[in-house]
């Protein structure tokens, strides 16, 4: 068994950007089936065109259509592609100088060995079939054999310019919980609320962390808590949003479970919420055991025991 | 200027960590290491920062959590890099000399193997024109590598040659993942992976954590007889776009080393993830053959992202530290292709320094 609880995670979002006149220009031509370049003060034209001037730094204002077949100035081979790249069987990224260009660009290349890739050879644009002004409107580069000619690509479906770019960024991981935090997803999977005590400064720690946020002591004392404890402060939810999964009002509170210093967030039903109140004594009910997993959830709220408020006195310390 | 030098180093490195992303369970050893390093507590450290990022390992805010490590009631001075432990060095070395500061510890920490490192480090690239092809680390090195061999500037015997003194090397670096040195011809032999790459011209996929202690003056002779003197720091960088920068050279990086008095290094501990880089880094910066590289065995045999550069100046100032040297030379590199690098030298003395 693995030290610590893992599980996969992957982590998304659609950046959505404004293009500047200059990327929304390359975007266009490439919407429009041409590759457009920038001249710098040195003369040079650069695809896709750089926003400022490296020498001058004054705004790129000259813009030049290049041609879409061009020559392989470097190449990698790419055995093992990863999500998201320009083919999902194995390619060639190559730098490819396009005629008019005096600088290569970065792209694929559809190859279906190394051995059909050299420095020097001829090769030209595979338009994609939809384009929307991103730089996958260009699907890779294939090889240009002698006679051949460029392709043209098919007649663009707006005639707007393109002024913003969606791209979509997605993240896979095997995401590790801390050993601490593997102790505490076992425990409730148990039915048990686990912490750690420092052994510096004696506070007891649930959820444990790797270390006593106080000392930076590791906390390696495991310590069982009790399923009753005492609601420290408490807030009544009206507010409606986004995900909630409750209907308000409903309390959320601070419940330090005792024998331990730091209280935990949970919910609070089986009461008013307007006859929660600091000090009240609850207990955890736990949801049943089939729906039990390495989760706080498995705790479906706190309720009141009915026992008598705890003096302020007991928990001032740690409010 | 504020004489200043490193006086602590300590590191972990490994090829899978199991453990949390932000790697406290590997920072407090780490800094208790430090502690009987310098005979110091976490109250004589002035200011503390770190270099990391969340999207190494998929977990939001891991440098706040990573505080937990230093024990933060009451607070502390505290600052953070989304950049190598090299450049959280940086900012401490501007921080003590400004004066508000003795001292301070910085570290770094990095769990690559809990996401595909190679594809994640595409988010470093200029979001409209390469990002969205996800052109991996591997490929723009290999990009990189051809250039090179095209141009003539070195060839694939070069880069083995690199490969098998590094894993060579490592076979003494106890943090090293990956050693054991064969032959050049042997290395030669082996299948082309990421073509004109093999796999020991690439950078293993390394977890782990690093951290280095600065002190200034006095501070600094009471932890050791021989600190090793910041005698010079200097960074700078190149365009990110793969077209319009000479790949075959790296003018960052030997504008760094052209700030510094590079005269009498013995050693130089250079950050070059791929073997070719290696040879770029050896000519910007003018290293002759009389000068030790990477004795560590370098980052072809760990690069814990994050720790990588600034394990290269730890280990810089170790041999200063014994006395194997007196004037060493650490690098660090941050971005595709050495698009940035970071150049530093460690002298035993403070005579004849370049600042």
């Amino acid at each position: 068994m693995s030290r610590t609880l893992q599980a996969p995670v992957t982590v998304a979002f659609d950046y959505t950007r404004s293009t500047g006149p200059v990327v929304g220009r390359f975007l266009t031509g490439l919407r429009d089936g041409v590759v457009v370049g920038g001249r710098t003060s040195a003369g040079q034209v650069v695809v896709p065109p750089l926003e400022f001037d490296p020498v001058t730094h004054e705004a790129t204002t000259e813009f030049v259509e290049v041609s879409s077949v061009g020559t392989v100035t470097s190449w990698t081979w790419v055995p093992e592609p990863v999500k998201g790249q320009p083919f999902d069987r194995p390619f060639a990224y190559a730098l490819v100088t396009l005629d008019g260009a005096d600088v290569p660009l970065l792209h694929a290349l559809d190859v279906a060995s190394p051995a059909e890739v050299t420095t020097g050879m001829r090769v030209r644009v595979r338009w994609a079939t939809d384009r929307v002004g991103h730089i996958n409107d260009i699907a890779g580069f294939e090889p240009l054999a002698p006679g051949e000619a460029e392709v043209t690509a098919p007649a663009a479906t707006s005639e707007a310019p393109v002024t913003g770019v969606v791209t979509t960024v997605s993240l896979d991981y095997n995401y590790a919980a801390s050993p601490e935090e593997s102790l505490f997803y076992r425990g409730l999977n148990e039915g048990r609320i686990m912490g750690q005590r420092c052994p510096t400064c004696l506070k007891v720690y649930v959820p444990p962390r790797s270390a006593c946020p106080t000392d930076g002591t590791p906390t390696e004392e495991e310590v069982e808590l009790s399923q009753t404890g005492t609601i420290t402060t408490f807030c009544i939810v009206n507010v409606p949003f986004l995900g909630q999964k409750i209907t308000p009002p409903y309390v959320s509170a601070y419940v330090l479970l005792d024998g331990a210093d730091i209280a935990v967030l949970h919910l609070i039903l089986g009461v008013p919420a307007d006859e929660v109140r600091m000090g009240m004594r609850v207990k955890a009910v736990w949801k049943p055991k089939d729906e039990w997993a390495y989760s706080l959830e498995n705790i479906d709220h706190f309720a009141p025991t009915g026992d008598p408020d705890a003096e302020f006195d007991t928990y001032k310390q740690h409010l | 200027m504020r004489d200043v030098a490193v006086v602590g180093f300590a590191q972990r490195q490994m090829p899978e960590f199991d453990g949390s992303p932000t790697c406290v369970e590997l920072l407090v050893p780490v800094f208790k290491e430090l502690y009987e390093q310098t005979g110091w507590t976490r109250r004589d450290v002035g200011f503390w920062c770190s270099g990391s990022s969340d999207y190494l390992a998929g977990r939001s805010f891991s440098f706040v959590q990573a505080v937990d490590a230093i024990g933060v009631i009451p607070p502390v001075n505290e600052s953070h890099v989304e950049m190598d432990l090299a450049w959280a060095m940086y900012e401490a070395w501007i921080k003590i000399q400004t004066g508000e500061v003795d001292t301070a510890l910085v570290y770094a920490f990095g769990k690559s193997s809990a996401g595909v490192l190679r594809r994640t480090l595409a988010l470093q690239l200029d979001p409209y024109t390469m990002t969205p092809l996800w052109p991996d680390t591997v490929s723009l090195a290999g990009l990189q590598a051809r250039a090179g061999i095209d141009a003539g500037v070195w060839d694939e015997r070069a880069m083995a040659e690199v490969a098998n003194r590094s894993l060579t090397d490592a076979e003494k670096n106890e943090y090293a993942i990956r050693k054991g040195g064969s032959s050049v011809d042997e290395l030669l032999a082996r299948p082309m992976y990421a073509d004109p790459l093999r796999k020991h011209d690439c950078s293993p996929v390394t977890d782990g954590v690093a951290a280095l202690v600065l002190a200034a003056g006095d501070k600094a002779r009471e932890v050791r007889e021989r600190p090793a003197w910041l005698t010079g720091i200097s960074h700078y960088v190149d365009p990110m776009g793969m077209g319009v920068r000479d790949l075959t050279r790296s003018p960052s990086a030997q504008r760094a080393g052209a700030a510094l008095d590079l005269g009498g290094v013995e050693v130089a501990e250079l950050h070059a993830p791929f073997s070719h880089q290696e040879l770029i880094l050896r000519k910007e910066l003018g290293l002759g053959d009389d000068v030790l590289i990477n004795p560590s065995g370098g980052a072809l045999a760990s690069n814990p992202m994050f720790s990588g550069g600034g394990i290269r100046v730890g280990e810089a100032a170790t041999r200063i530290w014994s006395g194997q040297a007196d004037k060493t030379l650490a690098h660090a590199t941050s971005g595709p292709a050495l698009q940035q690098n970071l150049v530093c030298t460690l002298s035993g003395s403070i005579e004849g320094k370049n600042n």
